[in-house]
């Protein structure tokens, strides 16, 4: 009797507490508002004005978009380095389509699709059907995308194209957050087309890994594969879905790019797999899988370019300075998370 | 008397075939096999590939110079390397991405001992040994630093190495201030092209050098066998007596001292160093080389000499495509070919269908050969 209610106690004060995926959640949330909150006094003018933060946005919305794929397929448990290299190829390939071609935008939105797609399609397959290590077929598809950038068009260059022109240059305007500018005029705040798209996806992916199957399938697939299998849950097909949705992520996320430089070059997004890794570590989400969330991953993306827009107006405009910056931020994230996961053990042991 | 030697041949058809499948059935049988698809198509595309000149290079000395001798000498960093992450992929079941990385902090440690606070100094401020020690010394303790996070933090290897991967040519530009240090004196330059009288490239026998003591290691220690264990069971191996994290964190640390040599190798090549370009993406090839090699990268057994021969596959087909002119910013897309050629091929998945299919249509053989 007495063993009973010792049992029974566990689960009702583990369920009464935080989650870990709340508790990194709110660790990540605050960690943003209190940096923000740091650059707003010390820092001042810039990062007053809204439209400071807005630009950060312009700036990374592509990150989000790919950092939200890549949060999916690491709550499964798996790993996609190829969304920086496809994100490059999509960009060349719709620069040379818009320009060389004579496409149109649509034609241009298709291709970015399916580029995605299809790298989302064979490396699923490759990973969940033949169960080959996910990091070894990113890291060849990571490889393809970077040789075949270079094989459509080896040099960089803008595209001209007059209606992708006027699509960049659309800017929504943020009512009600604008400011008035040195000659006394007011300029209002905004944001480019790709911010809507960043936040549509957010948006949808946080209700479907919240409220759907497979979103749910996602989360049961990461924490324990076989235990998942027993549930029912068709472990391979989630699995192989995820890597479809990141790659088409990727494509998504390399048109806001696109839309965002407005150039081929085979030098775009390099280094962007890593960024979007790093956004959803920041993010709480845990290579281990299993534990993760989308809005924590946006959250992830906004410390993540806050912390290099506060070391670049520090003054320390040394290139080396924000890497080193970014990567104690990515170390000091990793021991936490740790810590919160040896706590989690230590429970469950007890 | 037909009889007889119908029987023989076919015992000796047997026994053939009882090889093959041994063979095949090895480990190493995937680079070996990767290695001869690769030379018997040069073979057939140009077999001036297989030339070997005795040249005399710009020093006036006699220098064997030839594809193969490139390919040999070429692949020595990655063939360093490629020990060190077998070791590290065995014991922790990860990978150390930030090898690339790191080899630029330890030719930057080593450039920046031997310049002094000049960054074009006449003469060398220290002796090479202390400068090449000194190299040593930081790349294990970035090499530690990676143990501690993956052995004691038990954060997956690809993600805590993220973290030096992120920073390390950063901080090798901070150790030199930014500046590119060249070194003028020439035996500095003996370590990565050629001893003057001694034709062969000097890497290879630095090379040769590692794989002997890796050797010797793995042959008189219990290094081997420790980080099979713990690979294949950390939890397992505790109860028998073996500390995971503390194999965990030497193999970090050697790979620290692969990764020191290899980066001392890559500025004698050139006497300098350009922080964002040097060893770019080594990471991904010794990676691969230890993948081709038929070691599982989620850890345990591990077979060494797979992984160097891996490693000579890997530069093989990179100089087989440079030969043929492919750009080299192109050369990925087709590296990335092959690797899903192989990978798909020695996947335990197609492997099992393949043997099924096998047996499926041996059956019909025998029924034939007894018709």
């Amino acid at each position: 009797m007495s063993a009973n209610t010792v049992t029974k106690k566990n689960p009702l004060k583990s369920s009464a507490g935080l989650s870990d995926t709340n508790l990194l959640l709110i660790i990540t949330i605050s960690v943003f508002v209190l940096m923000y909150a740091c650059a707003m006094l010390f820092l001042g003018s810039g990062f007053l004005k809204a439209q400071t933060f807005f630009n950060i946005l312009n700036e990374n919305a592509a990150l989000v978009v790919l950092s939200c794929g890549m949060s999916i397929v690491m709550i499964t448990g798996g790993i996609d380095i190829s969304v920086g290299a496809v994100t490059a190829l999509v960009c060349m390939c719709c620069a040379v389509n818009l320009d060389y071609q004579g496409g149109s935008i649509l034609t241009a939105v298709l291709i970015a699709l399916c580029i995605g797609l299809a790298f989302g399609l064979v490396q699923g397959f490759l990973i969940a059907y033949l169960e080959i290590q996910p990091f070894i077929v990113t890291l060849a598809g990571m490889f393809f995308a970077k040789g075949m950038t270079t094989i459509v068009n080896a040099t960089q260059f803008n595209v001209q194209n007059e209606s992708f022109q006027a699509l960049k240059s659309t800017r929504i305007t943020v009512p009600g957050m604008g400011a008035v500018n040195k000659l006394g005029a007011y300029v209002p705040a905004y944001v480019e087309i790709g911010v809507i798209v960043a936040v549509l996806v957010v948006i949808i992916l946080f209700a479907v890994l919240r409220w759907t199957k497979f979103g749910r399938g996602v989360y049961a697939v990461g924490g324990n594969n076989q235990s998942a299998n027993m549930l029912g849950i068709n472990v391979k097909r989630t699995k192989f879905f995820s890597y479809v949705l990141c790659g088409l992520l990727a494509g998504i996320g390399g048109f806001v790019y696109f839309l965002h430089v407005g150039s081929g070059s085979p030098s775009h997004a390099s280094g962007a797999e890593m960024n979007a890794i790093a956004s959803s570590i920041i993010g709480g989400t845990m290579l281990t899988g299993g534990v993760g969330n989308i809005a924590g991953t946006f959250f992830g993306v906004l410390s993540l370019s806050t912390i290099k827009n506060i070391v670049s107006s520090l003054g320390l405009d040394e290139a080396w300075w924000t890497n080193i910056t970014v990567a104690v931020m990515i170390c000091l994230f990793l021991v936490v998370q740790s810590i919160v996961l040896a706590r989690k053990n230590k429970n469950n042991a007890k | 008397m037909a009889a007889t030697n119908n029987l023989q041949q076919k015992t000796g058809a047997k026994k053939f075939g009882a090889m093959l499948s041994a063979l095949v059935h090895r480990q190493i049988f995937i680079p070996i096999a990767a290695l001869l698809l690769l030379l018997i198509f040069n073979l057939i595309a140009d077999p001036s590939f297989f030339a070997i000149t005795l040249a005399q290079n710009s020093a006036g000395d006699p220098v064997l110079s030839g594809y193969l001798i490139t390919v040999l000498d070429n692949a020595s960093e990655l063939v360093i390397l490629a020990i060190g992450m077998t070791l590290v992929t065995a014991a922790s079941g990860g990978q150390d991405i930030s090898v690339g990385a790191t080899i630029a902090i330890a030719g930057s440690v080593v450039l920046r001992v031997l310049c002094g606070t000049n960054s074009r100094p006449d003469t060398l401020q220290a002796p090479i040994i202390v400068a090449f020690l000194i190299g040593c010394v930081v790349s294990m303790l970035f090499g530690a630093f990676n143990g501690v996070m993956v052995a004691f933090f038990k954060i997956q290897p690809m993600v805590a190495t993220l973290i030096l991967f992120t920073a390390g040519r950063s901080i090798a530009a901070w150790i030199n201030n930014n500046e590119l240090p060249i070194i003028s004196d020439a035996s500095f330059g003996y370590f990565g092209n050629f001893i003057p009288g001694i034709p062969v490239p000097t890497p290879i026998f630095i090379a040769a050098l590692c794989m002997i003591i890796i050797a010797l290691v793995l042959k008189f220690t219990n290094l081997g066998l420790y980080t099979q264990c713990v690979g294949i069971n950390a939890h397992s191996s505790r109860l028998n007596g073996i500390n995971p994290a503390t194999i965990k964190f030497l193999t970090y640390v050697i790979l620290g001292l692969c990764v020191a040599v290899a980066g001392f190798i890559k500025v004698s090549r050139f006497s300098t160093i350009n922080y964002s370009v040097v060893a770019k993406d080594i990471e991904m090839d010794a990676i691969l080389a230890v993948a081709l090699g038929g070691n599982a990268l989620s850890g345990g057994k591990f077979n060494m000499a797979s992984s160097i021969l891996g490693a000579y596959v890997i530069q093989l087909l990179t100089t087989t495509l440079f030969k043929f002119n492919v750009v080299s910013s192109a050369l990925p897309a087709y590296k990335a070919v092959v690797v899903i050629i192989l990978v798909v091929l020695s996947a335990p998945v197609v492997r099992e269908k393949m043997l099924a299919l096998w047996t499926k249509i041996a059956p019909k053989k025998r029924v034939k050969e007894a018709a």
